[in-house]
């Protein structure tokens, strides 16, 4: 295994006199390609945080992250924006979807919005894609009428439309149903290990932290264990 | 670019309530738009029509000599010849103008005018009146004369004249009957009625009469030339610059018909402001209303628009998103707009037809495709101000985890 990224020394802070919050005091971490990790840490530990920060949707306060050799905190708006299009696939909690589109639409999105339409390639990884997520039959429903296992396994598709090299998930399952929990984890422990795509996972739940081949601990805004 | 108008498009379907109200606002401004431009085209169009759509666009008239004086030596005046009176000047040139006048593009129509004044006796009446010897088949050139026949024919030939209507019944005169005339130069003819006009306008149906070129020549000793030349314009509004052009031309003293008629023009003009201001505020509640529903429309998908940007869409495809939904509602609102404002506009009648105590509307003035480039113009316009506060969303409040 090699590094796929590595940050030092981050610091983040929100906020100004008062309101101040020291969320990362100097966390530093490496991921190597092909690792299925979680990230786990009490509430307000800035599992969220690090994950927005490794995600280029913001900026630490200070320290430095390299990707695939890349700075990405030297870099501009533009360039993450392409960066993250081509390189990292996300899954949220909440708000995970577009509305007024269809599965299959949604997880076309990261493919069209860089060329500029839905191609029949396109279309067919798409295809493809939700099938393997056990979802043959919702290709074309409006992800409105989908259940939320149904959503995030719909999300999960979409994260791996570019087939990026990493995948940032913030509690992607903390809204499901345990057996709908467990068949989203299957599902990214099946592609990870198939295609070696990386993936961080923040949970609260130890059950699903097990199924990581790592467990990343944050704490007092360094990484604990 | 494709696909940000398919989400556009996406996005205006999946509100179609709030979608079509939105629209239908915009037409209602795109209504008003092309009605006030109707009323106000068809009121000028009207208004003109009834006060210089008869009359010449440009006239050239020859200059009247000053009167000759005969003083004595001891400067006691002998005698005056009087002005105009019994020695028309001419131009006397006026054939070798004509051709050139006519190619000028905006002429519709050159008459050169023989004019004069004289008595027409018949029996014990008498009346005075003022001739106008026209050439024969351009009688209708400068006033519409076979418009406003109601007796017998426009027909000009030898020894025979048209009157006013309240002038044949001053002289109890019928078609086919002679009538005696003395012109101002003393020459006497006499003359067959052929035709009885009727404008409505009273100092021409009672002392107007129209006799042929020739006619005129012999009534007022006038071998060669004329005293005036009526020019008639496809486009009255053209008359300042074609006058200039002809004077350019000719060296003849072009006179535009708005020369004298500053009144109405400066009524005009304010009729036209107050049609501009009016314009205008339906433009302005068109782009503030599209501004504020899009606006709404940011805030409402604020997630959706964080999750497209972490999914990496730039800004440009954000704004491009959003100003073509402003775009689309425009056109659409537009083109609603112009065809209900076509669709009321078709029972009024049309402008040869317009009658006093109607609203003169004019629907070729409704300024359709200007209020349709105006609307979309003004809702992208519109649309920037939301595109751009949907471009700054930041994805991470946004998705808000
Ligand atoms: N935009 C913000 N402005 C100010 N404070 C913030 C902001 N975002 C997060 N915080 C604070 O930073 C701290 C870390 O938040 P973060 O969301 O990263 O924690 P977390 O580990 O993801 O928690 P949870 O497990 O509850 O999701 C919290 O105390 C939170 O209140
Ligand atoms: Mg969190």
């Amino acid at each position: 295994m090699s590094a796929l990224l590595e940050v030092h020394d981050l610091f983040k802070t929100y906020g100004t006199g008062e309101a101040k919050t020291r969320v990362l005091r100097g966390l530093s971490l490496q991921l190597e390609k092909g690792e299925l990790a979680a990230l786990l840490g009490p509430s307000g530990s800035g599992k969220s945080t690090l994950l927005t920060i490794l995600g280029t949707l913001m900026k630490p306060t200070s320290g430095s992250y390299v990707m695939l050799g890349q700075d990405m905190i030297a870099a501009g708006d533009a360039n993450l924006t392409a960066f993250r299009n081509l390189h990292i696939g996300f899954v949220f909690q909440f708000h995970n979807l577009l509305p007024d589109f269809t599965a299959l639409e949604n997880v076309l999105f990261p493919t069209a919005v860089r060329e500029g339409r839905e191609t029949p390639a396109a279309r067919r990884r798409g295809r493809d894609l939700l099938m393997r997520m056990g979802l043959a039959d919702r290709i074309d429903f409006p992800t409105a009428n989908l259940s939320g296992g149904q959503k995030q396994r719909v999300a999960v598709a979409r994260a791996l439309m570019n087939a990026p090299e990493l995948v940032l998930a913030d509690e992607p399952t903390g809204n499901l149903d345990r057996a709908s929990a467990m068949q989203v984890m299957a599902l990214i422990e099946q592609i990870n290990r198939e295609e070696g795509t990386t993936f961080l996972i923040s949970t609260h739940d130890e059950k699903i932290a097990a199924l990581c081949r790592r467990q990343i601990v944050v704490g007092d805004g360094v990484v604990t264990g | 670019m494709l696909y940000a108008l398919k989400i556009a498009v996406r996005y205006l379907t999946a509100n179609k309530a709030q979608t079509a109200l939105l629209v239908t606002g915009v037409a209602v401004g795109v209504f008003i738009f092309i009605f006030m431009s109707a009323l106000i085209g068809g009121l000028a169009e009207f208004i003109l029509s009834r006060t210089v759509g008869d009359i010449s666009h440009i006239t050239i008239e020859a200059k009247t000599e000053d009167p000759a004086l005969l003083i004595q030596s001891e400067g006691h005046v002998l005698a005056v010849a009087e002005r105009g009176r019994t020695r028309a000047a001419t131009l006397a040139e006026a054939a070798t103008w004509l051709p050139l006048i006519e190619a000028v593009p905006a002429v519709k129509a050159v008459s050169p005018q023989i004019t004069g004044a004289g008595f027409m006796t018949r029996g014990a009446q008498v009346a005075q009146v003022s001739v106008i010897g026209v050439e024969p088949g351009r009688e209708s050139a400068i006033l519409d004369l076979q418009g406003y026949m109601v007796e017998g024919e426009v027909r000009l030939g030898a020894g025979l004249i048209v009157l006013g209507r309240d002038l044949a019944d001053d002289l109890s005169l019928s078609i086919g009957q002679t009538l005696r005339i003395q012109s101002s130069n003393g020459v006497t003819a006499a003359l067959t009625l052929s035709g009885i006009f009727k404008t409505g306008n009273g100092g021409m149906d009672k002392a107007r009469s129209f006799v042929s070129l020739s006619t005129a020549r012999t009534l007022f000793a006038m071998p060669q030339g004329v005293t005036r030349i009526e020019i008639k314009l496809n486009d009255l509004n053209a008359a300042d610059a074609t006058a200039l052009r002809i004077r350019a031309l000719t060296g003849l003293d072009a006179v535009p018909w708005t020369d004298g008629a500053e009144q109405l023009m400066e009524a005009l003009d304010a009729q036209a402001q107050t049609g501009y201001f009016l314009k205008t505020f339906a433009l302005i509640t068109i782009v503030i209303g599209v501004a504020s529903a899009l606006l709404l429309s940011t805030y409402r998908r604020r997630p959706e628009i964080g999750i497209m940007r972490a999914m990496g869409a730039g800004r440009g495809f954000v704004v491009f998103v959003f100003v073509t939904q402003g775009a689309l509602i425009g056109l659409m609102g537009g083109v609603m707009g112009a065809a209900l404002g076509y669709l009321a506009l078709l029972p009024f009648p049309s402008r040869d037809a317009f009658k006093v105590g109607t609203l003169p509307m004019d629907i070729t003035q409704g300024s359709y495709g200007l209020a349709i480039t105006l609307t979309v113009i003004g809702a992208i316009l519109a649309s920037i101000l939301p595109a751009r506060a949907a471009a700054r969303v930041d994805p991470v409040t946004a998705i808000g985890q």
